[in-house]
């Protein structure tokens, strides 16, 4: 089987049922060694036992932005190659993005006030994930409006890759600007200052969440397929009583 | 004529004569702007303290409401599928009524920022330099709105859907606009690089809006 198969409606379901048992036990897998490590994790000497939240703070943060990442490439499939499940695809993987955003911003909010002495800050690096998250809603907003999936598919993707102009801003803006937030410490150039007991704790719960991801992506893919198929159904059914 | 210059004077045209003309949004901005101090507080330190800030979300505001005359009319009256299929390409036609829209309705809130500046005590510096870096935004602000209105050009109740998608990507313009006019005025900062910073946004947008817009019509309107 090749990769265009895949842009079989039919085959992709079959071929996601089969993956989806095995899809699940290793995200369950994957987060009960990952959780497990966190908590075997020692205490930070500045910040005690409050730095764990960046077990579950950075993994979610990391991954708004890479599913808006997955959304563009899946935009580019609908708007370059009119691939046929690229708009199911960017469909699907919207509300989860935002979910993720949401629990980047709610993690960060609860870790901020010990550390920092408060809930919010204005500065650069929490405004321009703020402005990512108003995007989600937007993007989820646009796919709503448009009665013919196919048509707001295309009007969303153009959106999606103009909003792709926040990820290089939200990623450098601790550098550009003078922030509250921390540098990065781990994709920086001369490697990652974290020391060896938190850095491998959060690139085992990295890993588990690309595969929650993963997980429930497809997942939404197979729901969206099948809502469609659905939809056309009823269509053809009122059509049929009409006629 | 140019097939452009017959567009942009057809749209000029259009918005002075038309439905209260462009001048609405001036209205509107009067109105926000007067709105201000009500809720606000008539403390007349205060006001020149916040000028800046006030000026600009009412500029900004008032561009965002009259966006979407931008496609709306035209699509309704089959114009826009005549503009779309002609020899010109969409892209430049797209920048053309921007052009056009920018000139009909962000100049005139340029104009109007001397008087509003009065009402909320700014002096003569403050409010010119307001009104510079307005006139390095508002085309930024025209043309990255031109993309929203472009996706929203085809639903019937898409005001408030393009407000939700114009005002993120507007978000950069009022900071560094009203960053540029804090540091004139007040400021220990430099005014340079945030002001250049806007002139960057606005030649951006010039580049990005017109292509965006014009995929987003072409996809919206088979």
């Amino acid at each position: 089987m090749t990769l265009i198969d895949l842009a079989n409606p039919t085959k992709f379901l079959a071929l996601t049922a089969r993956l989806m048992p095995w899809l699940v036990a290793a995200t369950a897998l994957l987060f009960a060694i990952g959780l497990f490590q966190c908590a075997a994790a020692p205490d930070d000497y500045q910040q005690g036992a409050t730095v764990k939240i960046m077990f579950i703070h950075v993994p979610n943060a990391w991954l708004s932005m890479f599913v808006w990442a997955v959304m563009s490439a899946a935009a580019l499939g609908t708007l370059v190659w009119r691939h046929p499940l690229a708009d199911v695809a960017a469909k699907a993987a919207a509300p989860i993005g935002a979910s993720f955003t949401f629990l980047a911003l709610v993690t960060g909010s609860l870790w901020g006030r010990p550390m920092w002495g408060t809930y919010w800050q204005w500065d650069a690096r929490l405004t321009s994930v703020l402005i990512l998250f108003l995007m989600y809603l937007g993007l989820m907003a646009l796919w709503r409006a448009v009665e013919d999936p196919s048509r707001a598919a295309r009007a969303a993707a153009v959106l999606t890759l103009v909003g792709a102009i926040n990820l290089p801003i939200i990623k450098f803006s601790v550098d550009w600007w003078n922030t509250l937030h921390q540098p990065a410490s781990v994709f920086r150039v001369g490697g990652p200052t974290l020391d060896r007991a938190f850095l491998i704790p959060l690139l085992v719960m990295a890993v588990a969440f690309t595969l929650l991801f993963v997980t429930l992506h497809l997942a939404a893919m197979r729901n969206e397929i099948l809502r469609r198929r659905v939809r056309s159904l009823q269509m053809l059914q009122a059509g049929q009583k009409a006629a | 004529m140019s097939a452009l210059g017959a567009l942009m004077t057809r749209d000029i045209r259009i918005a002075t004569r038309v439905g209260g003309g462009a001048l609405i949004g001036v209205l509107f901005f009067l109105t926000v702007v007067v709105l201000m101090p009500f809720a606000v507080g008539p403390d007349l330190k205060l006001l020149a303290r916040l000028g800046p800030a006030l000026l600009w979300l009412g500029a900004l505001l008032a561009s965002l409401l009259t966006l979407d005359r931008l496609f709306m009319a035209d699509h309704d009256d089959g114009s826009l599928d005549l503009i779309a299929m002609a020899r010109t390409p969409l892209e430049l036609a797209c920048a053309a009524k921007a052009l056009a829209h920018w000139l009909s309705a962000g100049l005139p809130l340029i104009v109007a920022t001397p008087v509003l500046g009065l009402l909320l005590n700014l002096d003569m510096a403050a409010t010119s330099a307001v009104a510079l870096t307005l006139l390095a935004g508002t085309p930024a602000l025209t043309f990255t709105g031109m993309i929203g209105a472009a996706l929203a050009v085809a639903l019937r109740r898409g005001g408030l859907l393009l407000a939700v998608l114009v005002l993120p990507l507007s978000i950069p313009v009022l900071i560094f606009g009203v960053a540029a006019s804090e540091a004139a005025i007040t400021g220990p900062g430099s005014f340079g690089a945030p002001f250049a910073i806007l002139c960057a946004l606005s030649l951006t947008s010039f580049v990005v809006g017109p292509f965006a817009a014009a995929a987003s019509l072409r996809h919206g309107l088979d």
